[in-house]
Formats: C-alpha cells, sequence, structure tokens
C-alpha cells in the first residue's frame, strides 16, 4: 500500500474530477448513514437501559452503535481523506561519540567529587551495606503472609483432622453403619464435629465382595467388610477425585484423569499421579457406627519435597 | 507560528492551544508528532487491539469492581436465580450472581470483560507472532521484546487471578492446581504455599489476596510497562515492511495526524463492537451453572481458559514420574508446571540474543522487517514451537477430545505424547524446506540480484 507514494489529490482520480466528486458525495452520505445508525443506537440504548434492560439487546445495540462509529470514521479516513504517504528521517539509534564520551568525562568528574577521588570507597561500600539491608528488612514483613512461624502450621500438610475413634459422616453429618453403603457405593465422608476441613475429605468405598487385595493396601488392618476409604485429594493437583467406576473398581480424578484401583490400595493405574490415595484405616465402634483408626496412611492432596521423610516436627 | 496572541478570529481550539502552549511550550513538538510516520500494514495493527482490548478491561473491570465483593463468608442466597435460592454461598459468589442477575447491564459488562480477556491475550500472542517471524525484535530492539514478554506474563496472571475471583466451583479449581504447582517446588515449596494462601489450601480465604493483585497488582504492572513498551516504540520509531521507498534510515507511512489517528479511533470502535456483540450475545462463564465453590467437588470436564490450555496439558501428558532421592520428592506435577514453563519462557525472552548469536550472526541495528523465508531457521523453529503448543494446548482438553472422538482416553494420551515430541520436529523440516525453496527464483535469471526486486 506505501508503495504507492501518491500524496496529492489530482493523482488518484484518473477519472477525472467528476468521478471523483461524486464517489466522495457517496462516501459522505455513508459516512453520515453509519454516524446516524450509532447515534440511534446509543439512545436507544439508553431507553432500553431505563426500562429494565436485556442483555442481549444490550450488547446488540452497543455494538451497533460502536460498529457505526468504526464504519463511519473508516470511510471517512479512507475514502474521504484518502491515503498520505510521508517519508521521515531515521538516526541510528546510538547518540554520537563525542556525546557519550563528554557524558562518561563528566560523570566521571562528578562521581569523584562525591567519593574525593576515590579516597571514599569505603563510605559507598558502606551505603550499598545499608541499601542492601534496609531492602531486606522491608521484605521480611512479607512473612507475615503466611503461619510460618507458629510451630503447628509445619504440621499441616502431614496432619488433617482424623484421628482415631472419629465417626465417618456424610456430607449432610449422618454417621454411616457398616451396611449403610450397598455394594459398589460410595460416599463423601468428614469426621463427625467439624466444618468439612478441605484436607480430611475422604471416599467411603464398599467393593465388590472378595475383590479386595489386602496385601495391597497401606493399613490392610483398616478395612471393614469390604469397605475402604481413601483421601479424595488428588495426590498429583489436589482436585477431588470425584468419579467412580464400579465395574472396574476404579476412581478417576477429572481433572487430569489420573485412575486408582480401589481393590489395590489405590494404587495409580494410569494418568500423571505419582503415589496412590492415601488409606484411611476404618473399624466399627460399640455402637456399630463405622470410626478412623487414625489418621491417613501418608499425608494428603498434592505431592511436596519432603512428603515421604518429613513429619512437620522438625 | 510565533507569539501566540489571541484575536476574534481564533476558535475555541486555537484558543485553549494557545492557552497550553504559552504555558507548555509545545507547537514545535506537536508538529512533529502529528507528522510521526506509521508505516502501513494490517499486521502493524494487531498489538494496538491488544492495546484496545486492555482499555475495555479497564473501563468494564472498573465497573465490575464496584460491584464485586472479595469475601468468602457464607451468605443465604435470595436472589432471583431459582436453583441456588436458600443456598448458602460466599459473599464472593453472592455478588457475581448480583451483578449477573439484578445489576443493570452488569451481565453485559463481565462478559465483554471476559471475552475481551481472551481477545487480550490473543492479540497480545498474535503480536508476538508476527514480531517474531518478521525479526522486528532484531537490535535495537531486544529490550522491547523482552517487554512485550512480560506483558503477556502478566495478562496471564491477569486472567488466572481474575477467572478464581467468583469463587465458582470452576474457578476454585484452577486455583486449586496452581497451589499444587506452587507447593510442588523442591525446598521451598509449602513455604510458598503458606505464603500464597496463608496456610495450608485452601487457605485463610485467598480471595482478597488475588482480588488486590487483579484489580491492582497487575493492572499497575500492566500500565506501567505498556507506557515503557510505547516509550520504547516512539523512541525507535516503527519498524517497517521492505518496499520501493523504505530504506534503513526512513520511515514511510501514514502521518499521526489525520490518517493513523482517525484509523486507530476507527479500528477501536471495531474492537469494542465485537467486544459488545460478544459479551451482549455470546454467554461465557456462566458461574451460576457450576454452583460454589467446594474444595470436595469438582465436574468434568473442567476446562480452563484458552490461553491456559498449554500448560493443562502439559500437566495431562506428563508421565507420572514421581522420584524420590535421599528423602526428596520431585512431585510429578513440578516438572510439566514449572520446569518445563520456565525453560520456554527463558528461551523466549533470551531468542533476540540466541537469534544474533547463533542464527543470524548479524548484531547490527535493524529497521526493515524480514519476511518469514528470509531466515528459514528461525521461520522453522517458530513453526515447530508453534506445533509444539498447539500439541499440548489440544492435550489440555485430551478427556474432551477422547469423548468426542470415541478413542479410549490412554490411547489419545500416548498418541498425543508422540505428536508432541515428534510433530514439532516434522514442521520444522517441512518450514525449513519451504523458506528455502522461496529463495530459489523460479528459474534461472542473472539480472535478479537484489531482494527489493521481488515482489513482497
Amino acid at each position: 500500500m506505501p508503495d504507492q507514494s501518491a500524496t496529492d489529490q489530482a493523482s488518484r482520480d484518473p477519472d477525472g474530477p467528476a468521478d471523483e466528486e461524486r464517489r466522495e458525495a457517496n462516501a459522505t452520505r455513508l459516512a453520515a448513514l453509519s454516524f446516524g445508525i450509532a447515534i440511534l443506537c446509543a439512545l436507544g440504548l439508553v431507553v432500553l437501559y431505563v426500562v429494565g434492560g436485556n442483555t442481549q439487546a444490550e450488547g446488540i445495540l452497543l455494538a451497533l452503535s460502536l460498529g457505526g462509529v468504526g464504519v463511519g470514521l473508516g470511510i471517512w479516513v479512507r475514502v474521504i481523506v484518502g491515503a498520505d504517504v510521508i517519508v521521515e528521517d531515521r538516526a541510528p539509534m546510538p547518540s554520537r561519540a563525542e556525546d557519550r564520551a563528554e557524558l562518561g568525562r563528566e560523570f566521571d568528574q562528578t562521581v569523584d567529587q562525591v567519593e574525593g577521588g576515590g579516597r571514599r570507597q569505603f563510605l559507598l561500600r558502606l551505603l550499598a551495606g545499608a541499601g542492601a539491608s534496609l531492602g531486606l528488612a522491608l521484605t521480611v514483613p512479607f512473612l507475615s503472609l503466611g503461619p510460618i512461624f507458629d510451630p503447628a502450621s509445619r504440621r499441616e500438610l502431614f496432619e488433617t483432622s482424623w484421628s482415631r475413634g472419629r465417626r465417618l459422616v456424610t456430607l449432610e453429618g449422618e454417621e454411616i453403619r457398616a451396611d449403610t453403603l450397598a455394594v459398589d457405593e460410595i460416599a463423601t465422608v468428614f469426621p463427625v464435629g467439624t466444618d468439612l476441613p478441605a484436607d480430611s475429605q475422604a471416599v467411603l468405598i464398599r467393593t465388590r465382595p472378595g475383590q479386595l487385595v489386602l496385601d495391597t493396601l497401606a493399613l490392610p488392618d483398616g478395612t471393614v467388610n469390604g469397605l475402604v476409604c481413601y483421601s479424595k485429594i488428588c495426590t498429583h493437583a489436589g482436585c477431588p477425585v470425584g468419579l467412580y467406576r464400579a465395574q472396574d473398581a476404579e476412581l478417576i480424578c477429572p481433572c487430569h484423569q489420573s485412575q486408582f484401583k480401589v481393590t489395590r490400595g489405590a494404587e495409580v493405574l494410569s494418568g500423571p499421579a505419582g503415589r496412590p490415595l492415601p488409606q484411611l484405616p476404618i473399624g466399627i465402634d460399640d455402637e456399630g457406627f463405622l470410626v478412623a483408626l487414625g489418621d491417613f496412611s501418608a499425608p494428603v492432596g498434592p505431592s511436596f519435597w519432603n512428603v515421604t521423610s518429613g513429619s512437620g516436627d522438625a | 507560528m510565533t507569539e501566540a496572541t489571541a484575536t476574534d478570529k481564533d476558535s475555541a481550539l486555537d484558543r485553549v492551544a494557545g492557552y497550553l502552549d504559552d504555558r507548555l511550550g509545545l507547537a514545535a513538538g506537536s508538529r512533529k508528532y502529528l507528522r510521526k510516520a506509521f508505516p502501513g500494514h494490517w499486521s502493524f495493527l494487531i498489538g494496538e487491539i491488544a492495546l484496545f482490548s486492555l482499555v475495555i478491561l479497564l473501563v468494564t473491570g472498573t465497573f465490575l469492581a464496584l460491584f464485586y465483593t472479595p469475601d468468602t463468608n457464607l451468605v443465604v442466597y435470595d436472589g432471583p436465580y431459582v436453583p441456588l435460592q436458600g443456598q448458602m454461598i460466599s459473599a464472593a459468589y453472592n455478588s457475581t450472581l448480583e451483578l449477573s442477575f439484578e445489576v443493570r447491564a452488569g451481565l453485559l459488562f463481565r462478559q465483554i470483560h471476559h471475552w475481551a480477556a481472551l481477545l487480550f491475550v490473543a492479540a497480545i500472542v498474535a503480536h508476538l507472532l508476527r514480531i517474531f517471524f518478521t525479526g522486528a525484535f532484531r537490535r535495537p530492539r531486544e529490550m522491547n521484546w523482552v517487554v512485550g514478554g512480560v506483558l503477556l506474563l502478566l495478562a496471564f496472571g491477569a486472567g488466572f487471578t481474575g477467572y478464581s475471583l467468583p469463587d465458582d466451583l470452576l474457578s476454585g479449581t484452577g486455583l486449586r492446581i496452581g497451589y499444587s504447582a506452587l507447593l510442588s517446588v523442591p525446598f521451598v515449596g509449602p513455604l510458598l504455599g503458606y505464603l500464597g494462601l496463608g496456610g495450608e489450601y485452601p487457605g485463610v480465604g485467598v480471595l482478597p489476596r488475588l482480588h488486590i493483585m487483579h484489580v491492582m497488582l497487575i493492572p499497575a504492572g500492566l500500565l506501567g510497562l505498556l507506557g515503557a513498551h510505547l516509550f520504547m516504540v516512539v523512541r525507535q520509531k516503527h519498524t517497517q515492511k521492505r518496499t520501493r521507498l523504505a530504506r534503513e534510515d526512513n520511515v514511510v507511512g501514514e502521518p499521526l495526524w489525520p490518517n493513523q489517528a482517525l484509523t486507530m479511533t476507527s479500528l477501536f470502535a471495531f474492537t469494542a463492537a465485537v467486544l459488545a456483540f460478544l459479551g451482549g450475545v455470546f454467554e461465557i462463564n456462566p458461574v451460576w451453572l457450576y454452583g460454589q465453590y467446594e474444595p470436595f467437588e469438582v465436574f468434568a470436564p473442567s476446562q480452563p481458559d484458552w490461553y491456559m490450555g498449554w500448560l493443562e496439558g502439559l500437566v495431562r501428558l506428563w508421565p507420572a514420574w514421581e522420584w524420590t532421592i535421599f528423602g526428596i520428592t520431585i512431585p510429578s506435577v513440578f516438572l510439566p508446571s514449572v520446569v518445563v514453563p520456565g525453560i520456554m519462557f527463558t528461551i523466549m525472552f533470551a531468542w533476540p540474543w540466541i537469534d544474533a548469536r547463533w542464527i543470524t550472526k548479524d548484531h547490527a541495528e535493524h529497521h526493515i522487517n524480514q519476511r518469514p523465508r528470509d531466515v528459514p531457521i528461525r521461520t522453522a523453529i517458530g513453526f515447530g514451537s508453534l506445533t509444539f503448543l498447539l500439541a499440548i494446548w489440544v492435550s489440555g482438553s485430551n478427556d474432551v477430545v477422547a469423548a468426542a472422538t470415541g478413542t479410549p482416553l490412554d490411547t489419545l494420551t500416548t498418541v498425543l505424547r508422540v505428536v508432541t515430541v515428534f510433530a514439532p520436529i516434522l514442521v520444522a523440516v517441512i518450514s525449513f524446506r519451504i523458506a528455502t525453496r522461496l529463495n530459489e527464483p523460479l528459474e534461472p535469471s542473472p539480472t535478479t540480484t537484489t531482494r527489493a526486486a521481488e515482489s513482497a
């Protein structure tokens, strides 16, 4: 487009001034129409807003109004104003060598004044030290954002609200008996008397009789009559492992499709998860309700650097 | 114009200009900048679309911010949306629903905002590709390439923090995955997680923090760096296509006033019109359907906004490699969500220097853009990288693709892994061949020696 150095009006209407005038008149009429539509639609939008509004109609009126301005201006600049090509000079980016040298010399002189001709270098070092120390002092308060000075918080990643004897309850707060779930049924459970802490969510599953391979479980003694309980938090990226495919006894994470074999200690069958879902050991109390026998077999949720070796007590 | 003296014939504009010039001395500079040359090619307008999207984001976002509450305390929903009536929901989710259903024009502004965010990132990426394939990042513009890259990262950050704010089920899922990536960093992960969320997930209520990032810190960064970006463009002047008039020591194009100013205003109106149409007619992120975020719920398929799909795909494709060495675990999510993106962005930021040092071996100043065929190796690497990004982007929807094509998910994932590794190489080789062939004259003609003689 800029190849044509057509700058003056005369050179771009080879068909004569009459044609050119007609073209401009048409363009002006079209631009006027566009601006007219823009005005009407904008006012229409105001009326629509006042009488109650409607998202679709608002969007269309706003689009037409803005579009009218866009079309009108486009015609104006492309047809009526017409193409115009100018040539601007460009100098190389670096300053002239003498300017650079002069700046360097002058600056060095002032630095000499500040440093006392090099004898005050130690002052400069101390100032740098003061700056760095002050920077550190001003950054440290950002540690207030997390409970990192609270010794209890260090155990947070390793512990949940489950403990020995804690009953399992459903989301509705109902306690569970050994026969509450039918075969292939699944329930999201929490420790009784808590406000559904995110790290304690677990899935209780009734597997088909005889399918549970006990020696693959982290806690073989922690099952009741085909009932097995795992952390519901995916060990990959922390999504709730919400889908259960009963015929294969597989728990599937809907976020990244990791599949865990429920009957084999929730080992990873496929997908990006790196370790099995931790198991929650369960038993039955005197009144016949399901209880936890302790905390999960491993830290729940996505892995972190000391997930296998740390305890948070250090 | 000499000393300005107001006469009866001066228009109001003259008087205002005179007043300002008397006090600020602007006439000479204005004369120069009103005649600043803007080289004309449609691809030079992509960056402007990003700029206009940002303006629209700021305007609509300000409106939304006046109604949104970053508060996770529970309230009873009593608004007009029947399925949620009587449910306990967070005040944040409640305010988003109010904005959508009860505030007049609220839904329009919310949807325009979301569409504008998608366009914003898309325009930045398209702009980046234009700069890359035409070598417009070469000296003296390396720094502006880096600033542009940081702007892209900030746009990702703005998008991520933005779609986490409504506190609906989808938004919480993205946050959960982000937390896992943070937690996976060796040695400092738990510390970073605690500092980010104020404790173990879900922390103390992360919404106020995301809100401040989304409405203050990230916009401040965007505007500051945008200023630097534009300052450098003005200082260094625009690059231009190779034409008959264009030389390394000139800029050929339309003047800022009136042509470019009117064209830009027109383009701004078109951008806004398209976004207004999308925001009015096409539903986006209907948070009321997803329900309140609960840490123990999720729905499938969960899909992030388009510009996060590549990262999601990397996480989905990556094999379940979780190693524990001397008691130190490298979580399986660490490499694909932290290390690989880190390497990708490092290469992107370092590209102008990589290009000058190893590819073109050219450290001179350039203002005339190249065609992709002029540097076949760069073009090959560019298309190879795009293929890689496309492959991992598709992988971010592997469950949707598997369901749509009836392929078992595991098979599809294996296929996508192979494609992700080998397709980029294949595409790079083909691009290289095409670029090289385009440089060969169709038939030997001894007179064709200069590039300028070729058709553009």
